[in-house]
């Protein structure tokens, strides 16, 4: 029933104890935001459910991490083939200097498909999911770096979403962002819900109570209190959930 | 008696700055003029040997007259022939040691070996060129030891531009592409390279102009003091622009009567060296361009 389950995860650089034995569900098509403050570990327990840690030299990991039932973590587990199914959005928009339409099929490219017709399908449905079509719909072969940063980022969106992942990881997707185009991904992410489960890091205490259903607050590597956002926002349980929400410090 | 303090100091300041301003104006422009000065030095004494005949026709009358057509086309050879090795291995080497190395033990230690050999003056690489390609390979004085010999001493700035510019492709990129499921040697294909070929190509030119002027390396390997005719295989030898110029300033036949023909060599010499230059600059400017419509 859970999508992803996390079990005692321990993360080390080098000697830095980044997250300290992290336990935690998550449903699938549902929005968990992450927050705390900057260092408190939240960005980098996001990048375990794509092992996007294991490029970092010096990091040590221990404890289960379950995705649909499966060790992610195990010694034979192909990791091009999780990124796949874990997207990802990261904070900076960065497409790649190719074309718009190149930017949504690259990811369809590395990973074998050829199929032009199909190739075309995809992109257009993957910049509609992310609302982007109707501004490129004439300039798909324009480069991605004309496009505006709001543009750029829901560009990337319809690049992860292209190759059909089942999860959606964003790394404060929209702090680079004005506010109108925060909005449209803010939006975007209320839409995306219904098919994929998104888990979501953000700074911003606005959004994470408007855009999800779930709140984990961190605080130096733990998980200090996990529930649903309503509830974490009118009535936390811990006085530095409560200290951090209401902005007395972080 | 303060305010008088302040005043001083301020002065004191801005005489400081106007000689350090002026002092480095002076440095840069200097360089400038030396340029200039050796540039224009070439170009009023050679441009009058320089004509259709000269470009195109073989040297006659123990090289005081006629062309210097086959040096010329030598040093084509030579450049096209030591890029054909210098290329491959120099750009795979510096995709090796950026992207695959961690830091540590081996990726200093290659890194010390490439700066070492881009340090070995290049008349040792002509003995080696000499020792290695021409006597135990046995390939004998020919364009192809003398490309050999060129390409290896040009390796280290092939590796080096190549490094730096894979160095200036932002790791957004490669995450963003891991992101995506995407292998290394993926990313490195369809992202890394096509951001950094406009830098490269730089490098591999930059290189260019060294090679067209190394006369060294070519000296035991491949020149020829004279050629009746063109090569016509890889294992014949060549003339070549900068061992022709050395040849007819020393010790040609003339050495009086062929000095026109030495500055308008010179002057061929440094033409090639500024098209290539130039065409270096327009290459990375459209594929710079192809880079960001792609």
């Amino acid at each position: 029933m859970y999508k992803i389950q996390a079990r005692h995860v321990s993360l080390y650089y080098n000697d830095f104890h980044a997250l300290k034995g992290i336990t935690m569900d998550f449903l699938p098509n549902t929005v968990t935001a992450l927050i705390g403050p900057s260092g408190c570990g939240k960005s980098t327990f996001l990048r375990v459910f794509n092992r996007m840690n294991d490029l970092i030299s010096g990091v040590k990991i221990s404890g289960n991490v379950m995705i649909d039932g499966e060790d992610i973590y195990e010694s034979k587990k192909d990791i091009d083939e999780l990124r796949k199914k874990v997207g990802m959005v990261f904070q900076k928009p960065n497409p790649f200097p190719k074309s718009i339409f190149e930017n949504v099929a690259y990811g369809l490219r590395v990973n074998g498909e050829n199929d032009k017709k199909f190739i075309e399908e995809r992109v257009e449905r993957s910049l509609v999911q992310s609302a982007l079509w109707e501004e490129v719909k004439d300039k798909l072969k324009k480069s991605a770096f004309e496009l505006s940063g709001g543009q750029q980022q829901r560009l990337c969106i319809a690049r992860a979403l292209a190759i059909e992942p089942s999860i959606l990881l964003m790394d404060e997707p929209a702090s680079a962002l004005d506010p109108i185009s925060t909005a449209k991904i803010e939006e975007l992410i209320y839409e995306l819900k219904k098919n994929y489960t998104i888990i979501i890091v953000t700074h911003n205490m606005q959004q994470a109570g408007r855009v999800s259903d779930k709140t984990a607050f961190f605080y130096i590597g733990e998980l200090i209190e996990y529930g649903d956002t309503k509830e974490i926002f009118t009535n936390p349980k811990n006085p530095r959930t409560q200290n951090y929400i209401t902005g007395r410090f972080g | 008696m303060k305010m008088k303090l302040e005043k001083h100091t301020n002065k004191k300041k801005q005489l400081k700055q106007a000689i350090a301003f002026n002092l480095f104006r002076l440095m840069s422009f200097g360089v400038v003029a030396v340029l200039a000065i050796i540039l224009l030095f070439i170009i009023v004494r050679g441009a009058s040997a320089i004509n259709w005949t000269f470009l195109t026709a073989m040297p006659e009358e123990g090289m005081t007259k006629g062309g210097i057509f086959p040096a010329i086309i030598g040093t084509f050879y030579l450049i096209g022939g030591s890029m054909l090795f210098a290329c491959p291995i120099g750009v795979l080497s510096a995709i090796y040691i950026h992207e695959y190395t961690k830091a540590g033990f081996i990726k200093r230690f290659i890194k010390l070996m490439t700066n070492n050999l881009a340090g070995i003056p290049s008349i040792v690489f002509g003995l080696f060129g000499m020792t290695l390609f021409v006597n135990t390979l046995g390939f004998g004085d020919s364009i192809l030891a003398g490309s050999l010999t060129l390409g290896l001493l040009s390796l280290p700035v092939v590796i080096r531009t190549t490094e730096e510019a894979l160095k200036s492709v932002d790791d957004s990129f490669r995450i963003g592409s891991y992101a995506l499921g995407a292998t290394k040697l993926q990313t490195i294909r369809k992202v890394i390279l096509p951001i950094a070929f406009p830098n490269i190509i730089t490098g591999l030119i930059l290189s260019i102009g060294r090679v067209s002027g190394e006369t060294a390396p070519i000296l035991f390997t491949v020149a020829a003091y004279f050629l009746p005719k063109l090569p016509t295989s890889i294992f014949d030898q060549t003339m070549a622009l900068p061992y022709h110029l050395y040849v007819i300033s020393t010790s040609g036949t003339n050495v009086e009567a062929s000095r026109p023909m030495a500055y308008g060599t010179a002057l061929v010499l440094i033409a090639i060296v500024l098209i290539v230059n130039l065409l270096a600059n327009g290459l990375r400017r459209y594929f710079g361009n192809k880079v960001k419509m792609n």
